[in-house]
């Protein structure tokens, strides 16, 4: 089953019989059990990931499961136990490191981009990265300017790092069972908005039907939401759940938009764009990373260099504007890319002459 | 030692410092109770007047007013994600401080920051949200004093939980280097979120990691604010002569979770029973009664720690919220 049709049936009124639905945090969670059962080689660090099992609820269990020696709390010492997991990496285990927030790569970069992300091109193949960086994005919660962040872009823009992120908890899990058995370094990005923790609130659509046996969502390829004619709205993550709430409501308009689902911006499903938009000739790109170098421009980019698309209008984007996240409810909520803003340029692509 | 260079005019030390405590923990109190506005019956961090995370400092106010009873408006600050205690301590304008909780226009950054971002220039006091994140910029201050002819200090608050991080090691070589006139406190409250000191650092005491650098190191054990005012007091006296850094331990205790929300299942149930007993307030205005401090007297200084409390929260609930275009208008000068 793909993922398609787990957000077309999860948005079906009834169903019988009642399908096992889980959160994103509870498929990333059991993705790694299942992974740690059949391959000795995976372990997991990070801050607070054994004995609360995370922030996040992404390592609940573990510990029990699998004993200190694979599951282990770190100092609050970032470039050195993402240091430490690039050795392991390159010696035969399968890291999966927790990032806390996304925003503290800031003292641990040299860690993912000078060391994780090249040990495969400095050794010329002899060595590589089997390690999957796990971390929380994304604001709208009013955490302030260093708990809040994307960042989408700053990974996807270095080379040597595979870059996903799920928008619902079907592609949480096959995506992140990929990115642990997958050869290079994979920052698995979750966002706060859809992991389905209540304290923090949850799009209730991201929670889908989620087969109980391991299976894989490759790496790399974006995945068709919805099919339409007349606008390609492309999102990621939470923005995905935009582009739902936006299509709805244009289609009582009598819009019809397909929505693509990014699902990895490294590498970037290019083809699966372009055939979109080679049908609607319209493309809105929405993103909650900054909008300057980001990923709305990449997508924008990669329509317009195919000279085989004729557009029809003007392509667009929405991201976060080119500031710091302000902690005010007020003044967050007013920037942050949603659904009446997309739907505001759709219509306006549509109706361009 | 120094004398005190507290901006508390002729109020005696002491008192000082216990008026300080039951300011910031009068506003502490009445933010905690708001904070569960608007988040009930279900927990929903974005909701209520004060959304976000909010980290309280209940419990830790003696390293607050042991160290900044020393301090002057001119002497550089630097705190934590957990910063309450400390800015009230260093003198920040409470009205704005709490507008800033609140997300207010008439907040200390208009409302661009929050509550782990609390800066105020008059008074220089700032804070971060990452770990680790202030102790370096603390030594840069005091070696700017020093070129520019001041003896202004520069003190660094950080928890125990950042003396693992790359910076807190390459900024002491810094200061032990340089001979910064700079003072680095650490409140060790026992833990990061949930994980213990023991099983996040390789010493007992962070105090023994002076030694790596040459520098003093002091331990002052059990959340006194006799003590530390004490060891804050020769260490800010040593850094102001030009005699260079000090690092500093401090027992403390975290009474509230790592965040409101929190509920500290990780802490064994016999020592969270004991934390009400550590309460410092109470037992800091037990000695102060002892010391031949009459109860009216420390009554008549609660009574001025609420009405200050009141009044910054009211100031808070009262103003507008900022216009969107605030955003935009402080990216670059």
């Amino acid at each position: 089953m793909s993922s398609v049709d787990v957000m077309q049936e999860t948005g079906a009124k009834t169903r019988a019989p009642r399908q096992r639905r889980l959160t994103v945090a509870r498929a990333l969670n059991e993705a790694i059990h299942q992974e740690m059962a059949t391959d000795s080689s995976v372990v997991v660090l990070g801050e607070d990931v054994a004995k609360i099992g995370g922030v996040w609820s992404t390592t609940v269990g573990l510990l029990d499961a699998f004993g200190p020696a694979r599951v282990r709390d770190t100092p609050i010492s970032e470039s050195g136990f993402i240091g430490a997991a690039v050795g392991m990496a390159a010696v035969g285990l399968r890291p999966v490191v927790e990032l806390m927030f996304v925003d503290f790569v800031g003292v641990c970069m040299n860690s993912i981009y000078s060391l994780a992300a090249k040990q495969r091109f400095f050794s010329g193949g002899q060595v590589t990265c089997p390690m999957v960086l796990m971390t929380s994005v994304g604001g709208g919660y009013s955490d302030g300017g260093q708990h809040s962040q994307t960042l989408y872009a700053t990974f996807g823009h270095l080379p040597g790092l595979k870059v996903v992120v799920p928008s619902n908890a079907y592609d949480a899990k096959g995506l992140l069972a990929s990115a642990i058995r997958d050869d290079d370094p994979v920052v698995f990005m979750f966002h706060k908005g859809v992991q389905g923790l209540g304290w923090l609130g949850t799009v209730p659509r991201a929670a889908t039907h989620v087969p109980e046996e391991a299976y894989l969502v490759p790496l790399g390829k974006a995945a068709v939401t919805r099919e339409g004619s007349d606008v390609t709205l492309v999102g990621l993550g939470l923005t995905v759940h935009h582009a739902i709430d936006a299509a709805d409501q244009l289609q009582k308009e009598g819009i019809s938009c397909e929505i693509i689902d990014l699902r990895s911006i490294a590498p970037l499903d290019q083809e699966t764009i372009r055939a979109s938009v080679r049908k609607t000739g319209r493309l809105v790109a929405v993103d909650d990373d900054y909008m300057s170098y980001g990923i709305g421009g990449e997508v924008i980019a990669s329509v317009c260099e195919d000279a085989s698309i004729t557009l029809k209008a003007t392509p667009r984007r929405l991201s976060f504007p080119d500031i710091p996240i302000p902690f005010s409810p007020v003044l967050e909520q007013g920037v942050l890319p949603n659904s009446e803003k997309l739907v505001a340029l759709a219509r306006q692509a549509v109706l361009e002459k | 030692m120094q004398p005190s260079q507290a901006p508390h005019g002729n109020l005696h030390h002491r008192l000082w410092m216990y008026e300080a405590m039951v300011k910031s923990r009068e506003l502490e109190s009445r933010i905690k109770t708001i904070y569960f506005e608007g988040k009930t019956p279900v927990f929903n961090m974005a909701k209520g007047p004060i959304p976000g995370e909010m980290h309280l400092s209940m419990g830790q106010e003696p390293c607050a007013v042991g160290v900044c009873a020393h301090l002057r408006p001119t002497d550089f600050v630097t705190a934590t994600h957990r910063p309450h205690h400390v800015a009230v301590a260093k003198g920040v304008d409470l009205r704005k401080m709490a507008a800033e909780i609140f997300g207010k226009k008439t907040g200390l950054s208009r409302g661009l920051g929050g509550h782990m971002h609390l800066f105020d220039a008059a008074v220089n006091f700032s804070c971060s949200g990452i770990i680790g994140e202030g102790i370096a910029p603390a030594v840069g201050a005091a070696m700017a004093a020093r070129i520019q002819g001041r003896d202004d200090v520069a003190v660094s608050f950080m928890g125990e939980g950042a003396t693992n991080q790359g910076q807190f090691h390459e900024a002491l070589n810094l200061a032990a280097l340089w001979k910064a006139p700079v003072v680095f406190i650490i409140e060790d409250n026992a833990y990061g979120i949930s994980v213990c000191k023991a099983e996040s650092t390789s010493v007992a005491s962070n105090a023994d990691r002076a030694a790596a650098y040459g520098i003093p190191g002091v331990f002052v054990p059990g959340n006194d604010p006799d003590a530390i005012h004490a060891a804050a007091g020769e260490a800010i006296a040593r850094a102001r002569a030009g005699d260079g850094p000090t690092l500093i331990e401090l027992e403390t205790h975290r009474l509230e979770g790592h965040f409101v929300g929190d509920t500290v299942e990780y802490r064994p149930v016999e020592e969270r029973e004991r934390l009400a007993e550590l309460d410092p307030i109470q037992l800091f205005r037990s000695r102060l009664i002892g010391d031949g401090h009459e109860a009216s007297e420390l009554d008549a200084l609660d009574a001025e720690a609420v009405r200050l409390a009141d009044d910054a929260i009211s100031f808070a609930r009262n103003s507008e919220y900022p216009a969107l275009e605030e955003a935009f208008a402080h990216v670059f000068g």
